[in-house]
């Protein structure tokens, strides 16, 4: 059977959008964390809030961003933002692949858990007029902090073709329900999710986005089958990015243990 | 001022860990959107470009992991 024009938008739009929940999976874990840490020393009503204003902030620069770049050519759009992409997926990918490795820590929400809400702790008092500044303040600069990475891959993934942006929001919507109604009714941090696999993932997964279209961008063409239909370009180079990494692990490991035993 | 330099800290954060991959990655992207269509290779344009990220990559991870510990 043929692979129709309707078949690749299909693939595109479901690729966009799962891309965007896993990557917005992790900055969601990583939010919840901290806001359950300060909920659960100080309070709810005030983190919450401070929770909902970041997330009403950050709609609004999506609202106000995404359309905007519709209206600059998609080639310059594609060229820019492939780039960013590229630098923020090739970024993940790295520290994926050496978090695997054992080179450098994995990130740990429970202890992330215990600093903030010893932070908490520690800062003491302060309400003014039944609002806990403090609580309010430290959910929304982390809303804020983790929420502009899911802004900035929306906005970007939406950028790579008209329709994009709904399935790239939908995505990271989805990803805030599920992170959200799991934290809430378990009150605990999401230590058991695979965050540094969902990390290698999305990383192959933004770094395949980019190099299609930085390549797309600057007119690029692609080999075999992708002469003709490009975007049937974008699996293969997410497929050869995650070869790259899966062989990158234990190539990283051996050249660790090299270097100890000449050091 | 202080809240601007941290929100420019924060949003560099997202793109740079490392400056000289990420520097390597701008300069690769750059000069294959200069250089590659003055070459003519044709279909392989695309392919070149995914080559030259995919060495950048295997380079700056082989490096990190050679380090003294």
């Amino acid at each position: 059977m043929a692979f129709g024009f309707e078949q690749l938008e299909t693939a595109r739009v479901g690729t966009t959008l799962v891309t965007a929940f896993l990557a917005s999976l992790v900055e969601c874990v990583e939010a919840l964390t901290v806001v359950l840490a300060v909920g659960s020393v100080r309070g709810w009503s005030s983190p919450l809030a401070g929770a909902a204003a970041g997330l009403v902030v950050l709609a609004g620069l999506v609202a106000a961003l995404g359309p905007a770049l519709a209206r600059i050519p998609l080639h310059l759009v594609q060229l820019a933002v492939g780039t960013m992409i590229l630098l923020f997926g090739m970024r993940w990918l790295r520290k994926a692949i050496l978090r695997a490795a054992g080179l450098i820590p994995l990130h740990d929400e429970q202890a992330a858990y215990a600093r903030s809400a010893a932070a908490m702790r520690e800062a003491g008092p302060e309400r003014s007029r039944g609002w806990d500044k403090l609580a309010f303040a430290a959910a929304f600069n982390i809303v804020m902090l983790e929420g502009t990475e899911v802004v900035f891959i929306v906005i970007a993934l939406g950028a790579g073709g008209s329709g994009l942006l709904l399935p790239a929001g939908l995505g990271a919507l989805a990803a805030l329900i599920a992170v959200a109604g799991l934290g809430f009714a378990l009150h605990r941090p999401l230590a058991r999710v695979p965050e540094n696999t969902l990390k290698l993932v999305v990383g192959v997964l933004l770094s395949g986005f980019g190099t299609f279209w930085v390549g797309e961008g600057a007119g690029f063409a692609w080999p075999g089958p992708a002469a003709a239909n490009p975007d049937l370009a974008i699996p293969c180079l997410m497929a050869a990015y995650l070869a790259i990494a899966l062989c990158m692990v234990p190539a990283c490991r051996s050249r660790a243990r090299a270097a100890a035993v000449e050091g | 001022m202080r809240w601007l330099q941290s929100v420019g800290r924060e949003v560099l954060g997202l793109f740079v860990d490392d400056g000289s991959y990420a520097g390597a990655i701008l300069v690769w992207v750059g000069l294959a959107v200069a250089v590659l269509p003055r070459l003519g290779l044709g279909a392989w344009d695309g392919s070149v470009l995914f080559a030259g990220l995919a060495a950048i990559l295997v380079e700056s991870v082989l490096r990190f992991a050679g380090r003294p510990k």
